[in-house]
């Protein structure tokens, strides 16, 4: 199983590298939602409290689902779904090494969206690395999860682009709102640690139970 | 997992609705290891719905499929370790180049060297010397060949090709012919969805004529294929 969610992953990595479609649509997306929001909200070097946090995942959120529509998009394109459901590997293996390439190039977005918003929203973002990232991973982590077994379960769907959006927001809303809710707390003068910790447990429970369903119903979604 | 295998396959009473749409109706027919079985049958016959569930990747509505002694529903992955399939679209990823796209494969399949795995390919396929260029910048003819070491890399029991012949030349539909012979030679149980009559004649151990997701006739041995053909279209229309 691991050796085929690696293969999968690596040949995803490949073909993105080569093509930059995905980083370029979403990073040009994220960035652009975090100016607009800046130039909005930011007056005389003032941002509102906790807006940073909720500009940042709204950013991933918005970035992300155009990154997981476009996931499975690309095995339909070229039919390769079907060679993939065709190999004698795990399917679940499939939707992890899938699920692993969305995880990476969202955290790579992320990478440039944190500094970017902390410097245009004057928030100390960076303060606290280890739990900003421990944050930001594990919401990562639940919100793709989601969004790659929907985008999966989409793919033969006309109307996917509109079905996805629709589909996966409001079951990633205490994702989203818990990873908005622990960034907010690391933004305080006085970072109260053991809320961060208890944020980032519900955050890391979420992923434990949205991947277990996720593993669970892949291969019957992908049957016929 | 362990790989199983199976020396014939049986097709019991197959069809296959979508809603209400009939693409398969009670579809049987039977061919042994060694063997090269056409479905042969104008546009919209049944032909590439009957490879999709041979393949395991459709379920039948109603009506079994048993390689050997197997089911798709009981042997899942270790059956389809033993299934190659070449379809109308070839599943290869255009940005990755001909010997990427042949070891992700071979490494999916199992293959304890890819690469090495993938090598082999492309000189039997004749391309090594564009291994390293990207599948997006091959001709139609060129692709076909790779998508066909693609769905053989494993060496599989079955093979299921959907009009291989398509946008081939005519040295590389000669060099597909020897190789689909060669499969036939070497225990595997091939079967060809075509309608390209010409080029199936004199491949064909069995030719099974579908019309509208019908058998219209199962021909042992067929010779004259385009006559034999018309006749039955002209006898079920």
């Amino acid at each position: 199983m691991i050796r085929t969610a690696w293969l999968v992953l690596k040949k995803d990595l490949t073909v993105e590298v080569r093509s930059l479609e995905i980083a370029y649509t979403t990073l040009f997306f994220a960035v652009s939602c975090v100016l607009f929001f800046a130039f909005a909200l930011v007056k005389e070097g003032k941002a509102p409290e906790d807006g940073a946090a909720g500009i940042l995942w709204i950013a991933i959120a918005f970035g992300g689902t155009l990154a997981l529509g476009r996931t499975f998009e690309r095995e339909r394109q070229s039919e390769t779904l079907r060679a993939l459901l065709m190999a004698p590997a795990a399917r679940p293996a499939i939707y992890v090494g899938k699920l692993l390439g969305i995880v990476a190039l969202l955290v790579a977005a992320e990478i440039i969206l944190v500094p970017l918003v902390a410097f245009l929203f004057q928030a100390p973002l960076l303060s606290h690395p280890f739990w900003l990232g421990a944050v930001l991973l594990s919401g990562t982590i639940g919100f793709a999860t989601v969004g790659t077994l929907f985008s999966a379960m989409l793919v033969r769907a006309r109307s996917r682009d509109v079905l996805l959006p629709v589909l996966l927001y409001p079951i990633t809303v205490p994702v989203i709102i818990a990873g908005v809710r622990a960034t907010a707390a690391l933004l305080q003068p006085d970072v109260e640690l053991a809320l961060v910790r208890f944020w980032v447990a519900l955050l890391v429970a979420l992923d434990v139970v949205f991947v277990t369903l996720a593993l669970w119903t892949f291969e019957p979604l992908m049957t016929d | 997992m362990i790989p199983l295998d199976f020396e014939d396959l049986t097709v019991e009473d197959v069809s296959r609705h979508f809603g209400r749409r009939r693409a398969l109706s009670r579809i049987s027919f039977q061919t042994p290891k060694r063997s090269i079985l056409g479905l042969l049958g104008p546009n919209g016959a049944g032909k590439s719905t009957m490879l999709a569930v041979l393949a395991t990747l459709m379920r039948p509505s109603s009506g079994a499929v048993r390689y050997g002694t197997h089911t798709a529903g009981a042997s899942g992955a270790a059956l389809r370790s033993r299934i190659g399939i070449l379809g109308h679209d070839l599943f290869l990823y255009p940005e990755l180049t001909a010997r990427e796209n042949l070891a992700f494969f071979a490494g999916l399949y199992g293959a304890q060297k890819p690469r090495a795995a993938a090598d082999a390919a492309l000189q039997r396929s004749g391309l090594a010397d564009r291994a390293d260029d990207p599948v997006a910048s091959f001709s139609r003819g060129m692709r076909q060949r790779v998508a066909l070491e693609r769905a053989l890399i494993h060496g599989p029991r079955l093979v299921l090709l959907d009009e291989p012949f398509t946008g081939l030349d005519d040295a590389s539909t000669a060099a597909l012919v020897a190789r689909l012979q060669a499969l036939r030679e070497s225990d595997a149980i091939v079967v060809l969805a075509t309608h390209d009559l010409d080029l199936a004649e004199g491949l064909l151990d069995t030719a099974v004529f579908l019309r509208d997701g019908r058998i219209a006739e199962t021909v042992a041995r067929p010779d004259a294929l385009r006559s034999t053909y018309r006749t039955i279209m002209r006898r079920t229309t």
